[in-house]
Order: C-alpha cells, then structure tokens, then sequence
C-alpha cells in the first residue's frame, strides 16, 4: 500500500527539466532549414494602408518573401469560437484588407533567413496610411458606452444589469453612505516568455509548436482560419514561460507564422518582441467603476451600488465577470449592478489573472474599508456583520464558504488585533506604516475534459491529456492524482500534457485545471485500475502478454452548478510602508488566507498564492500601459518601462489554507486557486496606503505621482 | 502625428558597412570550444540558442530589462542579450546547461527545486546563473541584500519569496 | 539591426584612427547594441575598445581617476573609491542591476542615451533621432520629462545617475582623439537640447573619453545619492539627488548638489549651494535650498509632481547627510 501524494508537498516533478534548462518553450523547438519571420506593425492608430514599399526591404540580403495585404492569399476564416473568444464580434483578420484599427496592428510579415536579416528588413518596409483620429480612451470626447450584448442574457456568469430591492432609495435613506469611482489602468500580462510559433507544414498538415493555454483550441482555430480540418493540424507546447491568460486565445501571430510558413514552403520561427507584445495579445481592460454603498450605523448594508465600466475594441465585445461578485459577497437586501462597455480603437482585451474580479474587487473591497472608516468600525467586524449565508444573488447555497475562518486564520497570522485603527497611527521611524485588508472571491467552475491512462508492462503509467503547465505546476498535481488513483508512487507517473492530438480539455485559465483535468485524470486512471482489476501492475500486465492496460475518461460538470453557488473565498493583509515625503511605497508583508477547497499539493499552491500577491504589487502600485492619446501608441512598451515588481519591491508574503473539506464542488473538492492569488491583493494594499496616509487614492497604480498630487 | 513612418529616422540611412559583415570567433561555452562564423549583429543570446541550440538561456526583453538571457561570462554575470557574439573571442561562457556535473545538480540548482524558486521556469536560468553569480560575489548577507542583488532579474511569476529562500540556503551551504 | 563591421582595437591609436574614419566606439554595449537593435543607432563600423588598457582605478594626491572602461561594478565595489567617494559608490550601486552594471563602462555610462520612449522607436517624431520630425513628447506622455533645460524642440532628461553625482562633485574628463588630448568638467561634456537636440555632448569625432579624474573635497566623505523611483530597484530615476556636504561646528563650509531625472543634461543645483554655504545646518536651510533648487523649473502636463517631488527629494537628501534636526 503506498502512501497517498495528494496533499503532499511534493517538489515539481518538471524541477530538474527547468533548472538545467532542458525544459523547451516554444520558440526553442528549431526545425532544420528553418526561416525566420518579424510582424510589421502599423504606426498608425486608424486608417487605411495608403501605400506598402517594400522594394528596400525586398532587396536585403537573406530576405525569402514579403507579405502584405496586397499579395496575401485570401483565408477562408471559417466561423469558430470557442468560450476563450468574445461571443460578439469577430476576431481580427490579418492581412486580407487595407484597414488599420489600432496602433499596432499587424500588416506585413517578414521572412529572411536569418533573425538579424528579417529584422533588419522589417525595419525597412516603408508603408504610408490614410490616417483617421483613433478613440483610445473610455474617457475620451469621442467615446461610447454601450451595454454588453452577451451580458444582457441574465443568465452567464456576467450580468449587463443585475438589481435586487430598492438600492437606491435604500442608499438614499441609509445614515451612512460611500460613493465613490475607482480607476484601474490598462495592464498587459507580460509573461517572461514571449509569445512565439514555429510553423511546419507538411503537405496539407501543419504542426505548430506555439504557445498557448489551449492547445485543442489552437488546432481548432487555426484550422478554421485557413479551412483545412482539425485534425490535419497539430499543436504542441509542453512549457509555457508563463501567461496569466494571454496564451488562451489564439492570436494572429499564430496565423501569420503559418501563413509565412505555407508561403515560402520552410518552417517559420516566429517570435514576438517585446514591444509587440503590447500589441494585439490583449491586455486587462481599464475600468472605471462607481461604487456606492449604504449602512446602517450598526455596519449592515442596506444597499450595494456597483456600476463598472470596462474598455474594449471595435471588433470584439470582451466581457468579464467585473460586478458579479458584488452580488453575493456581502449579505444586502439592496443591490445593483451595470456593467457597460466603451468600444475604442484598440486591440480586444482578454482575460488576465483574475479577470473581472481581480479588477471589480478592488473597487467593492476599497468601498467597503471607506465604509468601515464612516462608521468607525474594524473592517473586519464591518464584513463579518455582513456575512450571507446564502448566495443572495441566486438563493443558492454555498458549496462551502469559509470567508470566517479566512478572517480568523489571516488576521491571526497577520497580527490584525495589533492595529491602531487610525490613520497616520503606526509607524516606524519616519515611514508610515499601514495596515489594510480586503476579502476576495474567485468562482470555482469546472469544464468537461478528457484524458487517457496507460498502465506499462514495468509497472509504472503514462497519463495524456491536451492540459497545459504555465507555471501552477499541472505536471506535478495530475502526477498526485494519478499516482493516487492508481496507487503508484509519484515516481512511476508520467504525465504528458501540450499536444492538440491529446484527450481534449478545457484551457488551461479561469482556475480550472485541477477541477477539470484532474477529475478526467482521476477518472481515467481510476478506469484502468478497475480494468486491471488490481494494483499488482508487473503481474497483471504479465498475465495478459506484456499488453498495456489503457483506459480512457472523460469528466463533465455535474448538476453542482445548479444546485451551489461554487466559490474560493480568502481574506488578504498586507502592510505598507510609506515614505511621507517621497510618496514610495513598499509592501513589507502580506498573508492570504484562502478557503480553497482540498489543496493538491500545497508548496505548490503556495508558490501559486504568494505569485498572484506579487501580480497584486504590481496591480496596486505600478502596472499601467501609458497610451498616447493621439494615436493609442502604447508609449512604455517595454521592460524598463512596464513596472512590474522585482525581487526587491516583495517582502515576506505568507500563503495559508483552510482546512475545507468540499463534497459538491467537483471529484476532487478541489476550487483552484490561480485567480483568487490575485484578488484581494491590490486592495487590501490601497486600503494599508489610506491606513499609512490618510490618504485615498482611487486611481490605479498608486504611484508617487498619485500619493503627491492626492 | 504623422500619416506615415517613411520619413522618420531613417532618411539617412547610411550605405553598407565598410568591411566585412561576418566574422569567425570562437567561444568555449560550458567549457567546450565552439567556432562559430557569424553575422556581426549576432548577440551572444542568439549565437547560444539560434546557432549552438543551447536553448536554455532565455530571451525575455532583448533590452537588458529583465536578466532572463543571464550567463556567465568569464564568471561575470551579464545580460547576452545587450552584448555581441563577437566581441568575445576566446572567453568563457558559462550557460545553465553547464552547471550540473552529470546527475548532480548545482547546490543552486537543488534550491531553487527545494524553495520551489519558479513556476513557469522561463526567468530562471537567469535567476540561477544570476545566484551562482550573487553568491560567488558575496551578496548574500541578509535576505534584503539578496533581493537587491537579485532584483536584475524578473519573475513574472512572483517567485521571489522562493527565489530569496534558494539563493540564501545554497550561500550558506558553499 | 543595421549591417556593420566589426574591429577590436589593439591600441589606443589604432582605435582613434578608425574612429576617425567614422567608426563607432563600442564599450559595454549596453546603450548601444539596445539602440542598434531599435536602429535608432546604425553605425557602419564598430571599433571595440575594451582591449585598451583604461580600467584603472586608483586614488593619487589629486583625486579619484577612474578609467574610462572601468566597469560601473568595478568602481562600485572599489574599496579605495567607496572610502575617497562613497557618492559615487552610491550612484552606482543605485544604476541599473548588477547584470548591467558588469558590462556597462563609466564612458558608456557617461555617453549613454535618453530614455525616452519616443527616441527609442523610429515611428514616432522626434527631433532628437531625426532633427526636423518633431518631438512627440511634448504633446503626449511626458510624466518623465525634465523640467530645466528643455526647448519647444526635446525635453528628454538624461538618464544617468553617475553623471549626477560627478557633476556634482566636479570630475573632470579626459579625452583623447584626432585633434590630440583634451580635458574638461563632466558638465561641459553635456549640451542641452536647445535648437539642436540631436547633439547630446560635445566630444569631437573619434574623440574618445579615456579617464575621469574626481578631485578630492573636504565635502565628498559626506554624501549621499537618493534616487527616488516608484520600484525598488531597475529602474531609472524618478528624481535624484546628489549631495556631498561639509559641515563643521554645525556651520555648512562647502558644498555640492545635483539632481537627475529632472534636467535634460545631469543637474547641478549651484543656486542650492550657494543658499547652503556659510549656513546653519538644519532644516530651515535644507527648506531654503529646496525651494532655490525648483526655482526656475518648466513642467510639462505630465509632470508636474516632479517639480514638488524635487523639492521634497533635495530636503531629504540633505537631512540624510546633515541631519535632520
Ligand atoms: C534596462 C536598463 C536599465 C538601466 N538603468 C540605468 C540606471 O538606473 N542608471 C543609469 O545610470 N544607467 C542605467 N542604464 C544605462 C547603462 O548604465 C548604460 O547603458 C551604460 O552605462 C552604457 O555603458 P556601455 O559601456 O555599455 O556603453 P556603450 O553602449 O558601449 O556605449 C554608449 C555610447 O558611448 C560611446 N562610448 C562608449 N565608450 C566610450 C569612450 N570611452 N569614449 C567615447 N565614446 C564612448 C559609444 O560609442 C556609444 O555611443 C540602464 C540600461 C538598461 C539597458
Ligand atoms: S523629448 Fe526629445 S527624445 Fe523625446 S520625442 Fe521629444 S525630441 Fe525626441
Ligand atoms: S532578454 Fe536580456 S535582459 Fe531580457
Ligand atoms: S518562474 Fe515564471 S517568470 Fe519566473
């Protein structure tokens, strides 16, 4: 009998392939003879390409073609969406016409023999537009607000309007009142990895080795795009330098590599750089977002007010679940919220860490530590007198809600009872310090997914699944639950994840990994065990010939999501330093208690937690993409200008889980953890500013700039 | 703003480069030598990954930015990316495909595993040829003096609570 | 990046000789492979100077003299100039990340180009790349622009942080090149932009920096450099200041200020100084040198924090060297 792995902390069974630097990313699988292609990019924000000279660059050395709109074949760009894409609108098309609809957009791509040459050369293309004014900002003269047409269905996950009571006579009414508008900037996801395809076509098969968060998708959605069946293209990526949600849908640098590679007959590197990464593979959506709340003096709500605005593109209607969470994190009989979108002349947005709540529970969790000051109350007892006990949003129960505890063990870990409540109270020296909290919440939803299980004549099993590993560690937790299920040891497991021709899954986002794959994984290799009719492998498989054993599985919701409301909850401290002259602030420490469900592999979901705190860092305090407003030029695409947090900025960061044992939410009990990292973490370091300051800052990033000019 | 870019910046282009544009150098990576005929413009991290498939040094800015491409050279740390192929002839690079000795991983290695140092993997050739680097230099005495020393390289991940405990455990232990 | 080719230069002579040809310098490559990569840079030639024997670093009656090829991790943990010029230990250690800073030269460093994003990208205007476009700057995102010694034609500031801090503690410079041996204050190798962006500093063709010389002062073993930054660390100045100060019997004898981040060329605040000299030490006199020191200052609409930030910054930097009583 072997002890069971799950819940062990197992080191990541891919550790020694990335520190010896054997693991490959995409852009690290070279084919022999290989090219090696550069996007132009429009320097335009609106218009018409007027004029392409390519005949500089045409006549560079090493240059193998040029493509444009004007000598581009027309793709069929058959009709496909997977959930990953807006359901209004319709992905970008590259070069099939003259149109320019944001700074940035792809227009040409280079193929030279060498990367120097085919930069070099996209450097010389000379292209001349008609160029319109773009609208770049929510705010700006020109700008639209528009309701979501995919979020007027009352039912998705995101509601246009969702009300219940009266909340704005009650807010009217109420003795205590906040209303006030938070603005958070534009921020890209900024993996490491850079977003990169190598295209290889073989006759009408094409096998992209690309990185994505579904490769499945990938597959699907490059095959439709040059209409040649699913199954004649192959994708493959078994490490993904990180992505936090800009790998999942797939983007036309995708199509542009296997466009090139189909053209010039060669295998086709393609590698975005840096500064096109701020381009056309989404980004967090600003927003702007009103919250008003009302309570009585004794803290109980009496309304809920949350009208959230979000950007988007032209082409595509992006939606989140921004103002969902308003709903039901708080008991309140009065509520309301909007969510409205403002189309502009920029690339679509898509998910990023977190998405809707990350961004929505800044402005709920800011508003709420700004009531806990009117009422003069501890923001913690203010949200423990509002706790539900039901989702009041759908009268449903909770599959497990352990926002107390959360409460308890943060505050405990954290030292919260040592608080002086008043701001500009604490402090070290000169620097001010301050304490701020703020709860969080991330739905815990799974998605059907399929995996097989080969059980090996030594005694050890394989598992395929089409799952993907950008960093959680999905190589290692599928290795726990199959060793689990099988009884193996972690050691005699193997999980091969990254290929489209694997057992398809959902994408690899939205915290569903574990619920999902792992429950086909469970699934699967508890079929092959119940096909072995025992655990004693060597012999079984003997007995039969030396025959493997294989057993595939799939695993599909339940009807759980109709009968609980499925949510992670955690509550989130953090302390600042504030330097009173200089405005610099500093996250000194922060501890996330997080009611998770069952934790796989808890080194893991610490790394995973305390990760998504350091994405809060840079939410709170640095992360904006500047866009210039005459053009939509993204004017700090870059590295050294994109701050995000480094070594330094982070101080000790605590990850704690509840015991939760969850029986409705999935096979596993699992809820994921990958969002919730994130949420909580920026407003609850907005909220330790005003403790350190006395100051509210409501736009995002609290940079020097903010706290001088507050 | 203009219509156009044709006009900007590169009205003046210049005409080609006086002398050749290739060169032959050698390079002992890992401590075996390497002869390489190059494109003047190489950078060290392209000769590595484009042209010696030695793919784990990575390249995440190509602008000095975020120490993902870190090596050693000569036993400094410095970003491969910001620097040319050949201006090196003849040096010592030392990549994270180098580090281990057979099986036996470097002791910064074994932390960076142990501490649970990264998650997606992509910063962290960087990360560990910077911490053999910090150690060797002695920027280890407090776990504040390895996040300043250690702050030229991102982890886009947030690894760095990891990051800090692997590069002070492997200091202590060498 | 532009086709060039390539020459590592034997001796000093030969190096000069080509660079006189029109070839490029190439030190640590830091500031310009990034900007050939970008071609905002597209020099023909590169004459590679890191064979010449100019990394030196030695104290002698006179002063610091740093060669010009000594790395900035060099002098940074050179233990001869963190006792003669903690300052410039400071600026140093406070630059880039220790990655860079084992490439990047202090000629290089000297010489390195603005970082405005603008310049940095050849589709947008700029006067600075390509004099006559225009400078995208002033009428777009400028919240890191200067505030002294901008004109209607570029307002970028200059970047580094140990020009800050030599400026302040008067290094000189000396060169060598075609039209022989030169030498001269680090500020003068600086021009603003004025009329003509495009020329950054005033070194001749082929002209090369070979040694900086930092004059011993009875200031310089009280200093600071404060770089104030919304990161922690890699990341350039918001606002510096460089403050080396002597202060006897609670009297301020002598003294030298500069900032970064807020001049289009490394800052020198000699209207501070001379506020300070013969002073009280204490905060009113740091109040009254603060205040000189924003005399005078042009924001533009996006940084006009920068001018109080200044003023905040210069106070602190003074109390951390003087005392903040
Ligand atoms: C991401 C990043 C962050 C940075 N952060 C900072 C920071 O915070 N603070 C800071 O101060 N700097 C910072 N830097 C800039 C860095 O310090 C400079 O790039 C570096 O100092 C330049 O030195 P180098 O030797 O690499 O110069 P090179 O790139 O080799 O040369 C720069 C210029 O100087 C010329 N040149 C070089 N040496 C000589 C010489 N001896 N005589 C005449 N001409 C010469 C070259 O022709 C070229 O025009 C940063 C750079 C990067 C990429
Ligand atoms: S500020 Fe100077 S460098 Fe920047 S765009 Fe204007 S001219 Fe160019
Ligand atoms: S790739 Fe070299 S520093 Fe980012
Ligand atoms: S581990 Fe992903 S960027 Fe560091």
């Amino acid at each position: 009998m072997i002890d069971p792995s799950i819940g062990l902390p197992l080191p990541r069974v891919d550790g020694r392939a990335k520190v010896t630097g054997a693991a490959q990313y995409a852009a690290e699988f070279n084919q022999p003879n290989q090219v090696y292609a550069v996007v132009v990019n429009s320097t335009v924000g609106l218009g018409r390409i007027a004029a392409i000279d390519a005949a500089a660059a045409t006549g560079m050395p090493g240059v193998v073609a040029i493509l444009s709109h004007l000598n581009a074949p027309r793709l069929p760009y058959h009709e496909h969406r997977a959930f990953v894409d807006p359901a209004i609108g319709e992905r970008l098309h590259v070069l099939q016409d003259d149109q320019v609809r944001f700074f940035g957009h792809p227009v040409a791509v280079v193929i030279a023999e060498t990367l120097d040459q085919a930069e070099h050369a996209a450097a010389a293309m000379r292209i001349s537009y008609a160029a319109e004014t773009p609208v770049v900002r929510l705010d700006a003269p020109g700008a639209v607000m528009i309701v979501p047409d995919a979020a007027r269905k009352p039912s998705g996950r995101t509601i246009a309007d969702g009300v219940r009571g009266d909340p704005d006579a009650a807010f009217a009414q109420a003795t205590h009142q906040i209303d006030a508008t938070y603005d958070i900037a534009r921020e890209h996801h900024n993996p490491m990895e850079p977003h990169a395809t190598v295209a290889l076509w073989d006759g009408d098969h094409l096998t992209l080795w690309s990185k994505s968060q579904f490769v499945v998708n990938e597959a699907i959605e490059i095959a439709a795009v040059f209409g040649v069946p699913a199954e004649q293209v192959l994708v493959i990526c078994p490490f993904i330098g990180g992505a936090f949600g800009a790998a999942l849908r797939t983007w036309s640098h995708v199509t542009l590599a296997a466009l090139a590679a189909r053209h010039v007959g060669r295998p086709v590197k393609l590698v975005l750089s840096r500064r096109q990464m701020f381009y056309a593979v989404g980004h967090r959506p600003r927003t702007v977002q009103r919250v008003a709340l009302a309570a009585a003096p004794d803290g109980r709500l009496a309304a809920i007010i949350h009208e959230g605005t979000a950007e988007t593109s032209r082409y595509e209607q992006y939606i989140d679940a921004l103002t969902t969470a308003s709903a039901f994190l708080y008991a309140c009989p009065n509520v309301r919220t909007t969510y409205r979108l403002v189309p502009l002349d920029s690339s679509t947005p898509t998910f990023m860490r977190g998405p809707g709540e990350a961004s929505g529970i800044v402005a709920l969790e800011c508003a709420m530590d700004e009531l806990a000051v009117a009422l003069a109350m501890d923001p913690i007892e203010l949200r423990l007198r509002n706790e539900p006990t039901v989702n009041e949003q759908n009268g449903l129960p909770f599959s497990s809600r352990s926002m107390r505890a959360c409460y308890a063990l943060g505050a405990a870990r954290f030292g919260w009872e040592r608080r002086d409540p008043r701001p500009r109270s604490m402090h070290d020296g000169r620097l001010l310090i301050g304490w701020g909290m703020a709860a969080a919440t991330y739905p815990s939803s799974r998605a059907p997914a399929n995996a097989r299980a080969r059980i090996l004549a030594d005694g050890t099993a394989e598992v395929e699944t089409a799952a993907s590993d950008m960093g959680p560690g999905t190589y290692t937790s599928m290795t726990q639950v199959a060793a689990d299920a099988l009884e193996l040891a972690p050691a005699d497991v193997r999980i091969r994840i990254g290929r489209s021709d694997f057992p398809p899954t959902p994408p690899h986002g939205g915290s569903m990994t574990m619920a999902s794959v792992g429950s086909a994984v469970q699934a699967a290799c508890l079929a092959a065990r119940a096909l072995a009719g025992g655990t004693n492998y060597r012999d079984i498989i003997a007995r039969r010939g030396g025959e493997p054993i294989v057993a595939a599985a799939s695993s599909a919701r339940g009807d759980e999501q109709r009968r609980f409301s499925m949510n992670a909850f955690g509550a989130v401290f953090a302390e600042v330093a504030v330097d009173p002259d200089l405005c610099t602030v500093r996250v000194r420490r922060a501890v996330g208690a997080y009611g998770a469900g069952r934790i796989i592999n808890p080194r893991l979901a610490r790394s995973q937690c305390t990760g998504g705190m350091v994405g809060g860092i840079g939410m709170a305090l640095m992360e904006q993409t500047v866009v210039d407003t005459r053009d939509g030029r993204p004017v700090n695409a870059s590295m050294a200008d994109y701050l995000v947090p480094v070594n330094l900025d982070v101080g000790s960061l605590d990850a704690l889980f509840v015991d939760e044992d969850d029986p409705y939410v999935n096979p596993l009990g699992a809820k994921g953890i990958g969002e919730i990292a994130i949420v909580g973490m920026a407003p609850a370091i907005a909220n330790a500013v005003f403790h350190a300051t006395g100051q509210r800052v409501r736009d995002f990033p609290i940079r020097i700039e903010a706290l001088l000019s507050t | 703003m203009a219509a156009g870019s044709a006009a900007l910046g590169v009205a003046d282009l210049p005409t080609d480069a006086a002398g050749p544009q290739t060169a032959e150098i050698e390079l002992i990576v890992n401590g075996r030598s390497r002869r390489l005929e190059l494109d003047t413009r190489t950078s060290l991290l392209d000769a590595l990954r484009e042209h010696l498939q030695l793919t784990g040094t990575k390249k995440g800015c190509n602008q000095g930015a975020c120490g993902a491409c870190t090596v050693l050279l000569d036993g400094r740390r410095v970003n491969s990316c910001l620097t040319l192929a050949l201006m090196h002839d003849g040096a010592h690079i030392t990549t994270v495909e180098g580090l281990a000795r057979g099986d036996a991983l470097h002791p910064v290695q074994a932390a960076f595993i142990e501490h649970d140092g990264f998650q997606c993997g992509y910063c962290t050739p960087g990360q560990i040829m910077s911490a053999v680097a910090c150690i060797a230099e002695g920027h280890t005495g407090s776990d504040d003096e390895i996040r300043a020393w250690m702050s030229g390289n991102i982890c886009r991940c947030g690894a760095y609570p990891g990051i800090v405990a692997a590069v002070a455990q492997a200091a202590r232990a060498g | 990046m532009h086709p060039f080719s390539f020459h590592a230069a034997a001796t000093e002579q030969e190096a000069i000789a080509e660079a006189a040809a029109g070839g490029r310098y190439i030190a640590g490559g830091t500031t310009l492979v990034d900007l050939m990569r970008e071609e905002v840079e597209r020099p023909r030639r590169l004459i590679d100077i890191n064979r010449l024997p100019l990394r030196d670093v030695h104290v002698q009656d006179d002063g610091l003299v740093i060669g010009a090829l000594a790395r900035m991790s060099d002098v940074a943990r050179d233990p001869a100039t963190a006792q003669v010029q903690p300052l410039i230990v400071d600026a140093l250690v406070e630059g880039a990340s220790p990655q860079i800073r084992n490439m990047a030269s202090i000629g290089g460093n000297l010489l390195q180009r603005v970082r405005c994003s603008y310049f940095r990208t050849l589709d947008a205007p700029c006067n600075k790349r390509t004099p006559g476009s225009g400078c995208s700057a002033i009428g777009g995102a400028n919240s890191g622009h200067a505030l002294f010694g901008t004109s209607v034609h570029c307002v970028a500031t200059h970047p580094s942080d140990l020009a800050v801090a030599l400026v302040a503690l008067d290094a000189v410079i000396l060169t060598r090149g075609p039209g022989g041996a030169r030498r001269f204050p680090v500020e003068a190798l600086y021009r603003m932009p004025g009329e003509t962006p495009h020329l950054e500093h005033t070194l001749e063709p082929g002209e090369m920096i070979v040694e900086i010389r930092v004059p011993h002062g009875s200031y310089a073993r009280r200093a600071r450099y404060l770089k104030v930054r919304d990161r922690a660390s890699y990341e350039f100045a918001v606002v510096s200041v460089a403050v080396a100060m002597d202060i006897d019997g609670g009297i301020v004898r002598d003294v030298r200020l500069a900032a970064g981040g807020v001049g289009t060329m490394p800052w020198r605040l000699r209207g501070s100084e001379a506020v300070l000299t013969g002073r009280q030490s204490g905060r009113a006199a740091w109040r009254d040198a603060a205040e000189r020191a924003i005399d005078g200052a042009q924001p533009l609409v996006g940084n006009h924090f920068k001018v109080e930030l200044l003023r905040r910054t210069v106070v602190r930097a003074l109390e951390m060297v003087g005392g903040a009583a």
